[in-house]
């Protein structure tokens, strides 16, 4: 059902949400960008439209919500596990398509890749309402077109901010009556159409037909001497999901401790070490091919769709100005040029 | 909702010391796993480690674990009676009951043999399931030697070649790297004999080179990778090579499809 607001009664919409909900939304924090006197545009939680930061990219996804940056597992005191509670309440995130196809990324991983569905995402995953901004035309370095990530229609509630004047449409009738102080319209929602960035993904047959070939290419060289292993890139990644499990003890008391996870990152150093010294993709090219290659080609081989949804943060964030888009556009051309030739 | 991450209390029955840093824990728990698998151990507030299952029967699981990690050390540090946690087992093992009626070589370097053993004991008190099981066990020096009393058990029923990179004063058995030994052994009929490979990633790869120099077919190598899983449910992704993740889909392997792991 569509609805017109205006700010106040967007507020008081808002005002009734929190009752049961905490409402995430990018969010500008007054200098705590990178540099000295810049900002951060991050997600956070809301209470009103003035805090919703809509005119620039954030730089870290909303995956943290649903799949937090260090996450405790248990409580360890003496013998027993205690596993942490969570707020009762639901979760309402207002994000753009590209962060909302992001999110069903992460639950492959974490609830189809394997025999077990992973209970800590489960819990927080199945709260959530996607409240999608609309994105008609992204930003310089987004190319959700390409990775088909532009459009989601499964969502509970679709917003158009337009200056004072707020129009959506509700599809979960769960929150009909909120917005019933709106005026009814009728509201279709719109996407993006065409970034100004086009990216050509790999075709996945195509890869798997030359897969020694294109692991081997010299095209990652380039990064073994350009990156530097920082993981920037995947942090600031909405789909990036590994971890790494870790074990704490209270300074304080030794005998009470916690088992959390953390994220992890494929480019940085330890990701691959074995027990007794051994590691492997040393390089940072091969770190860049790896994580390439699972973003375009083998994720999309497991699970039919592409890893990468395409909002270009890891090249909004990248200290030595790595291109994904210009590597994705490399692997491309390499395979296309590769099958033209045998 | 079940915790996938949620360890079960297991109490250490005995530590056998095999080197100055292999230790094998017996722990009492009843997990049945198959050849190969591996679990998560972990000692509360010290960490998780992903360790293969040496041995096991229908009382308890053996461990065979180096020295060589923060989890590895604490546990090192445990008695009997002192409890770990586990939880698994993950990942798929050896489909041993296709190797019925076939002769099989078993080639291991250093703790490589703990994941196979169970096999080897399994086939001990068992030998009629099998034709012929050759045991080929290389280990960096004598010291280094894992599972000395039941290599000379092993003896009794199966050939065994034991052999050490840099032997030292007292030792007068074989010296050399297991490849060095392969195109002397005995292989009747290449294509009715199973080969199994677990060691550093090195010493895999010449090995089942070696091997298919002998004419074993590529399908009748398994290997067994190791990598540190963090999760073991592939979730977590530090085992995954390219499109594989080694804890869903390995760690043990058929060749054919090793041999396309890039890494």
């Amino acid at each position: 059902m569509g609805f017109e607001l205006n700010i106040q009664s967007f507020n008081n919409v808002l005002k009734s949400l929190s009752e049961n909900y905490i409402i995430y939304a990018p969010v500008r924090l007054k200098g705590k960008g990178m540099y000295s006197d810049t900002d951060l545009v991050t997600y956070g939680e809301i209470s009103s439209y003035e805090e919703i930061e809509l005119s620039e990219k954030s730089r870290y996804s909303p995956k943290e919500v649903i799949y937090p940056i260090t996450q405790t597992l248990f409580y360890f005191t003496e013998e027993e596990f205690r596993e942490p509670s969570i707020n009762n309440k639901g979760i309402i995130i207002l994000m753009r398509p590209c962060d909302a196809n992001a999110y069903l990324r992460l639950d492959n991983i974490f609830l189809k890749n394997g025999p077990y569905q992973d209970n800590y995402y489960k819990k927080l995953r199945d709260k959530v309402k996607f409240f999608i901004i609309e994105c008609t035309k992204g930003f310089s370095t987004c190319f959700c077109v390409s990775t088909g990530s532009n459009k989601f229609l499964d969502y509970d509630a679709f917003f158009r901010f337009e200056g004072d004047k707020i129009t959506c449409d509700v599809k979960n009738d769960e929150f009909n009556s909120v917005f019933e102080s709106g005026k009814k319209i009728e509201f279709e929602p719109k996407f993006i159409e065409k970034n100004e960035i086009e990216v050509k993904l790999p075709d996945v047959n195509k890869v798997s037909q030359n897969l020694e070939y294109i692991f081997n290419h010299e095209l990652w060289e380039e990064y073994t001497k350009r990156c530097i292993a920082c993981g920037r890139c995947t942090v600031s990644c909405p789909t990036c999901s590994c971890f790494t499990m870790q074990d704490i003890f209270y300074k304080d008391n030794p005998k009470c401790g916690e088992r959390r996870r953390v994220w992890a990152s494929c480019m940085v150093d330890g990701f691959t070490d074995v027990a007794g010294g051994h590691s492997y993709r040393q390089k940072y090219g091969e770190r860049m091919r790896f994580k390439t290659m699972h973003k375009v080609y083998d994720y999309t081989k497991r699970f039919g769709i592409p890893m990468c949804i395409g909002c270009g943060r890891c090249d909004d964030v990248c200290p030595e100005y790595i291109s994904f888009i210009n590597i994705i556009n490399k692997v491309y051309k390499a395979v296309e040029e590769r099958s033209e030739t045998k | 909702m079940t915790n996938v991450y949620m360890p079960q209390k297991a109490q250490i029955l005995e530590i056998t010391p095999q080197t100055d840093i292999d230790y094998t824990f017996r722990l009492r728990a009843n997990m049945k796993p198959e050849h190969g698998q591996f679990l998560q151990l972990s000692i509360p507030k010290i960490g998780e480690a992903p360790i293969s299952i040496s041995d096991y029967n229908n009382e308890y699981i053996e461990l065979t674990i180096r020295k060589v990690g923060t989890v590895t050390d604490a546990i090192h540090e445990l008695n009997p009676g002192d409890y770990v946690f586990i939880r698994g087992p993950y990942g798929h093992g050896f489909p041993v009951n296709n190797f019925k009626g076939k002769n099989v070589i078993i080639a291991a370097g250093g703790t490589g043999l703990a994941p196979v053993k169970s096999i080897i004991n399994r086939f001990y008190r068992n030998p009629g399931e099998i034709n012929k099981l050759n045991i080929m066990a290389g280990f960096k020096s004598p010291k280094d030697i894992l599972f000395r009393d039941e290599i000379n058990m092993w003896k009794e029923k199966f050939e065994v070649l034991l052999t050490v990179d840099n032997g030292d004063k007292k030792w007068n058995g074989n010296v050399g790297l297991i490849t060095k030994f392969i195109p002397e052994i005995d292989i009747e009929n290449p294509d009715n004999t199973i080969v199994i490979v677990v060691g550093p990633p090195m010493m895999m790869k010449f090995t089942c080179l070696e091997f298919l120099k002998r004419s074993i077919p590529e399908e009748n190598i398994w290997v067994s990778f190791e990598r540190k899983m963090s999760c073991g449910i592939g979730k977590c992704g530090h085992c995954k090579i390219n499109e594989t993740y080694v804890c869903l889909e390995g760690p043990v392997f058929n060749y054919p499809k090793s041999k396309e792991l890039l890494d």
